[in-house]
């Protein structure tokens, strides 16, 4: 994907780490602390630890090779700017690798905050396609990565092993519980195909 | 005599999907090591964490835990040969265990298909399995074919070992515990620099970009040919796997750049070692080989493969 930014382009929902040739400095008077607090709640509750050592970002093989910065991310978030963590398409090049989280001198668990973030950028629509459909793959055959052609079956033929694995593949029940508990929780809601695109 | 341990056997998605000689191989071992496998009915995707632990935290736990209730009705442990099923179904049950409010929240969806988490059973990776329940002792008894004189790197990969403060499995900067567990086959072990990098396919990277987490990949690569290069890269994670095995092929295509490693997971490096034919398990059928229409390099991993 090309996250180079697009200045004029007003479509473009990610926000991008830019000089102030090409945007304005964002105004921070009194941090809100809303964001933080949904972040607590949301699996992250050690972020206020941070010190902002950068030892997460040093550590990050995601921040090697891409504009994905997890202290930077952390501190927006601290200083409340919310839009900014959320719509950033950054925020999906983290691999929960979980170095960040295992020398992080203020365990304030880095992989976990930015999980936390992720849920909240779902929460308010902001996903991306292939994860949405690997979402609705779990509720069709209760497998993200599922047993799909007769190659799949084929290949366990001839490794030894039956067709059909015990797992949701064999047991339709299973899907079916599946989909009953993304109902209950609003899953299936949340990863559905959208009118507008 | 101890009673026989058995466990359920936890397949996810990847193994039986796509690396079924994974599955395989795991029964011939532990079948040799006197440790049961029992079928596990009806489990779904752990689910991926990447995926549905960015998604909805409180969807992936009860997911994960409707799991998890499938072997608390059966009284046995779970073991999983992956990674990622690890550390969805391992970290949901130690999450629903210490974090009360998450607990009610996911029982209350659990009654909707009349199941309860109770907390009564244990997450084993196959690796917890084979180190602490067989011992090195045991494994190097079934040791016929040691790998004498094959030069093996290591991935270990991430969600066995870490959060290391959590997982208190081995020290995630210095771990020791999988490579004796590989070195059991005789094989010399080969350290490269990027050895515990992350393989780049987890936390939905693969799914969003596959070019960026074939660049994880692509390091690793680069960093092991720095260091005089393997016959063999074994890890104990079938996605992992995938993205190693597979995404070899995948560089090519990307970054044009040819890469041959053979990739094994540790249950099909043990296979081996214990004296089972690659057919036995289908180590022919990993995806590199499907794609690329080639076989493993036999005579650099000493097997000798007559009737082929
Ligand atoms: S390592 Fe921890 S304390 Fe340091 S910047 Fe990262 S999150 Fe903050
Ligand atoms: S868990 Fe994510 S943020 Fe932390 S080091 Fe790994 S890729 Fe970077």
């Amino acid at each position: 994907m090309d996250l180079r930014p697009k200045i004029n382009d007003t479509s473009c929902r990610c926000v991008i780490l830019t000089s102030i040739d090409e945007k304005p400095a964002i105004e921070i008077d009194v941090p809100d602390d809303s964001f933080v607090q949904m972040i607590k709640k949301t699996g992250g509750p050690n972020i206020q630890n941070c010190f902002q050592c950068g030892t997460c970002s040093g550590s990050c093989p995601a921040g090697a090779r891409t504009n994905y910065l997890v202290r930077g991310i952390i501190r927006k978030a601290l200083l409340g700017l919310k839009q900014q963590c959320i719509s950033a398409k950054e925020l999906w090049y983290c691999t929960t690798c979980y170095t960040c989280t295992d020398r992080c001198p203020q365990d304030v668990k880095p992989t976990d905050v930015i999980k936390a973030i992720r849920n909240i950028a779902v929460a308010e629509g902001y996903m991306l396609e292939p994860h949405q459909k690997t979402a609705q793959k779990v509720l069709e055959a209760g497998h993200a990565v599922p047993l799909d052609k007769d190659s799949w079956q084929d290949l366990r033929e001839k490794v030894g092993v039956e067709r059909i694995p015990p797992n949701a593949s064999r047991y339709a029940e299973a899907i079916e519980e599946i989909r009953k508990i993304a109902k209950k929780t609003g899953f299936d809601k949340l990863v559905e195909d959208k009118e507008e695109k | 005599m101890a009673k026989k341990k058995s466990f359920y056997h936890f397949l996810g998605c990847i193994i039986p999907h796509r690396y079924p000689s994974v599955e395989k191989a795991a029964k011939l071992v532990f079948n040799d090591l006197g440790i049961d496998l029992l079928d596990m009915d009806g489990a779904t995707c752990c689910p991926a964490p990447g995926v549905f632990g960015s998604f909805d935290r409180v969807t992936w736990a009860t997911i994960a835990a409707r799991n998890l209730t499938i072997a608390e009705a059966g009284g046995h442990p779970i073991v999983t040969g992956c990674n990622g099923c690890f550390a969805s179904l391992w970290d949901a049950n130690y999450e629903l265990k210490h974090d009360h409010e998450l607990r009610d929240k996911v029982n209350e969806n659990l009654a909707e298909i009349g199941r309860e988490f109770k907390g009564t059973i244990e997450v084993w990776h196959y690796v917890d399995a084979l180190y602490q329940l067989a011992g090195l002792e045991k494994i190097r008894d079934q040791v016929t074919r040691p790998f004498t004189g094959v030069r093996m790197a290591l991935h270990p990969g991430c969600h066995w070992m870490r959060p290391k403060i959590i997982k208190q499995k081995d020290d995630s900067e210095r771990p020791h515990i999988f490579r004796e567990l590989c070195e059991t086959s005789g094989a010399e072990y080969v350290p490269y620099k990027d050895e515990l990098i992350c393989c780049g396919a987890g936390g939905a990277v693969r799914t969003a970009d596959v070019k960026i987490a074939l660049e994880f990949t692509k390091q690793k690569f680069d960093s092991l040919i720095a260091a005089g290069g393997a016959d063999m890269i074994i890890t104990p994670c079938p996605f992992c796997e995938l993205q190693l095995d597979a995404g070899q092929v995948e560089i090519q295509k990307y970054f044009e750049q040819e890469y041959k490693f053979d990739i094994l997971h540790v249950v099909e490096l043990l296979a081996l070692a214990f004296g089972h034919e690659p057919d036995e398990f289908g180590l022919a059928t990993h995806l590199q080989y499907m794609q690329r229409k080639s076989e493993p390099a036999w005579e650099n991993l000493g097997i000798k493969v007559g009737e082929h």
